[in-house]
């Protein structure tokens, strides 16, 4: 038993051969990423402590900027905004995902690789295309209000987008139709590898398919949903492309993200070094929630 | 076992769901080929024929043909050099043993959850300081070091798997690090090796924050950063911005309908630490 830990643990500790070599392999990659990856995140940690318009000499802010990331509702808003559109972003597409994954698992369906494919397909859509078309739907003369007047409920047809009420629900409902495909394709792989038996022993106990559902899938896809909420999370929190091509934060500072107000206060209105410490926030978070995440939903062994 | 009510409601959901993903598509396509003058801001149908006009017109009009070419450019040499340096490194990481090796892998993975958001601020300012801004190496050179993220990781975990039998007969025969890895594991890592390179090739393809930031120019615009400026410009053509979006969107989805699984699988793979 201590033996076998033991070999295990230098199994762990020793994937190959001792090889100086190594480090010559590795250089090539570890240049390009240090210095436009690595170095680029040290320089917006520093950035982030400076008060900068980005011509003048930069001065001193101490915790300036990130003070204000709680005083300042300009600043406060995005980041609001951000977490209730995980709820669309994340939330949605694993219960969805979650239902479709079940019903096909359960019952065996033909053309599941077409279901598959279709389903996934919005995931592989740039973001900008996917902005593009939404927007159609969402126009005051799109496609949604035009069938809310074919059904009748013409009086709840809105510009969706330009509404200050709905316009973050409408761009919450674009991540949860590219990110429910996701979710499904992950949890059918997930679902394949819990075993038959258990299934067979629910329906002899004489459990109908929401206590199966609840008794053997979801116990079962635990690593799955704790793997999705983290890629969903990252995702939504990560999200500039869509809010750029459908609202522009608008109308106002509705939809402001902190991936926005980064672009919008370092580009577009000189404010460096607060859109430095908007970016190192945001890492902070999506650190910190994917943590929680895996520690919540996978138990300890995380 | 199950009950024909349940199959009924499982195709049900199905459908549903099937018609929802494909709205958007279908009607993107379909307003593609509908006639430029319509003011309909929303989709539209091709009434009278298809208007494959449209296309040429988005090419030449607005500008796609050169936005297609530099995007070209920009993923080809971004895949190929994510490529080569990703085996290289995920080799090292994989198969041999030297201090510091886990940490620097450490650093890798890292990247793979960092947004792009915390370092395209610095990135603009080091790249303008470079005079760089404007060419293609401002977009090529920030997305090769992204992508090595994923692209170490996915290739460590083919070659940690790999046989260690194979490194060891292939250094019997008098092979070295070198030339096990191009003549033995490389040929029989392809399908590592081409998830990667697909998963690579949509993201940089789809990529819009970094061209947006570093190219002011025309002439450097990548297809995503054309589209944005063709829907602030021409708005209410709704007909060319829908075929640009098909001229877009089309490479990426035909590579993905061929092969779905090497899609699936890698993105899957990149989130998914051990």
């Amino acid at each position: 038993m201590r033996l076998a830990a033991l070999t295990r643990a230098y199994r762990r500790r020793a994937p190959g051969e001792p090889r100086a070599i190594g480090y010559l392999y590795i250089l090539p990659a570890l240049i390009v990423y240090a210095v436009f990856l690595l170095y680029p995140f040290g320089q917006s940690v520093w950035l982030s402590f400076v008060h900068w318009d980005g011509l003048t000499v930069a001065t001193p802010a101490g915790f300036d900027n990130y003070r204000a990331l709680f005083t300042d509702p300009s600043l406060r808003a995005p980041f609001l905004h951000a977490l209730l559109l995980l709820v669309f972003y994340a939330a949605l597409p694993v219960a969805i995902g979650l239902l479709l994954a079940a019903v096909m698992t359960r019952a065996r369906v033909r053309g599941m690789t077409f279901f598959r494919t279709v389903l996934f397909l919005p995931q592989v859509l740039a973001l900008i295309v996917v902005g593009v078309a939404w927007r159609s739907i969402l126009a005051p003369d799109g496609l949604l209000n035009d069938v809310l007047r074919a059904v009748g409920l013409g009086g709840l047809a809105r510009p969706w987008l330009g509404d200050y009420t709905w316009a973050l629900p409408a761009v919450g409902v674009v991540g949860t139709w590219v990110g429910t495909g996701l979710c499904m394709v992950l949890f059918l792989a997930g679902a394949q590898r819990i075993p038959r038996e258990l299934y067979e022993a629910a329906r002899m106990d004489g459990a109908g398919p929401l206590r199966e559902f609840r008794t053997v899938t979801l116990p079962g896809l635990r690593p799955q949903i704790a793997v999705a909420l983290t890629l969903t999370i990252v995702a939504g929190l990560r999200n500039f492309d869509l809010i750029y091509i459908t609202t522009s934060g608008g109308p106002g500072n509705a939809t402001s993200v902190p991936a926005y107000e980064v672009y919008h206060r370092a580009f577009e209105s000189n404010q460096v070094g607060s859109a430095a410490a908007v970016g190192v926030a945001l890492t902070v978070l999506i650190f910190v929630l994917t943590v929680t995440v895996s520690r919540l939903v996978e138990g300890r062994r995380a | 076992m199950t009950t024909r009510l349940e199959r009924n409601v499982t195709y049900g959901i199905l459908a549903l769901f099937t018609v929802i993903a494909l709205t958007p598509v279908i009607g993107i396509l379909s307003t593609a080929f509908g006639s430029q003058s319509s003011l309909d801001t929303g989709f539209s149908t091709p009434k009278d024929g298809l208007h494959w006009s449209n296309f040429t017109d988005a090419w030449s009009r607005g500008h796609f043909g050169t936005y297609l070419g530099n995007s070209v450019l920009v993923t080809a040499v971004v895949v190929a050099a994510t490529t080569v340096l990703a085996i290289l490194a995920a080799y090292a990481f994989g198969v041999m043993r030297f201090p510091g090796s886990t940490v620097l892998f450490h650093l890798f993975v890292i990247g793979l959850t960092l947004p792009q958001e915390a370092l395209i601020v610095p990135l603009y300012f080091d790249l303008r300081y470079a005079e760089l801004t404007d060419s293609y190496w401002a977009l090529i050179l920030p997305q090769t070091a992204q992508s090595l993220a994923f692209g170490v990781f996915w290739m460590r975990t083919y070659f940690r798997g790999s046989a260690r039998a194979v490194i060891e007969a292939a250094r019997i025969d008098g092979a070295n690090t070198w030339t096990t890895l191009w003549r033995v594991l490389v040929p029989m890592g392809r399908p590592a090796i081409s998830t990667m390179v697909v998963i690579t090739f949509m993201w940089t393809w789809n990529e819009f924050l970094m061209a947006l930031v570093m190219v002011s120019d025309e002439a450097h615009r990548t297809v995503p950063l054309g589209l944005a400026f063709f829907q602030g410009q021409h708005s209410s053509d709704a007909a060319l911005l829908a075929a640009a979006s098909v001229l877009i969107a089309l490479p990426v989805v035909v590579v993905y309908v061929a092969l779905q699984r090497r899609f699936i699988e890698g993105m899957l793979g990149g989130a998914v630490k051990e």
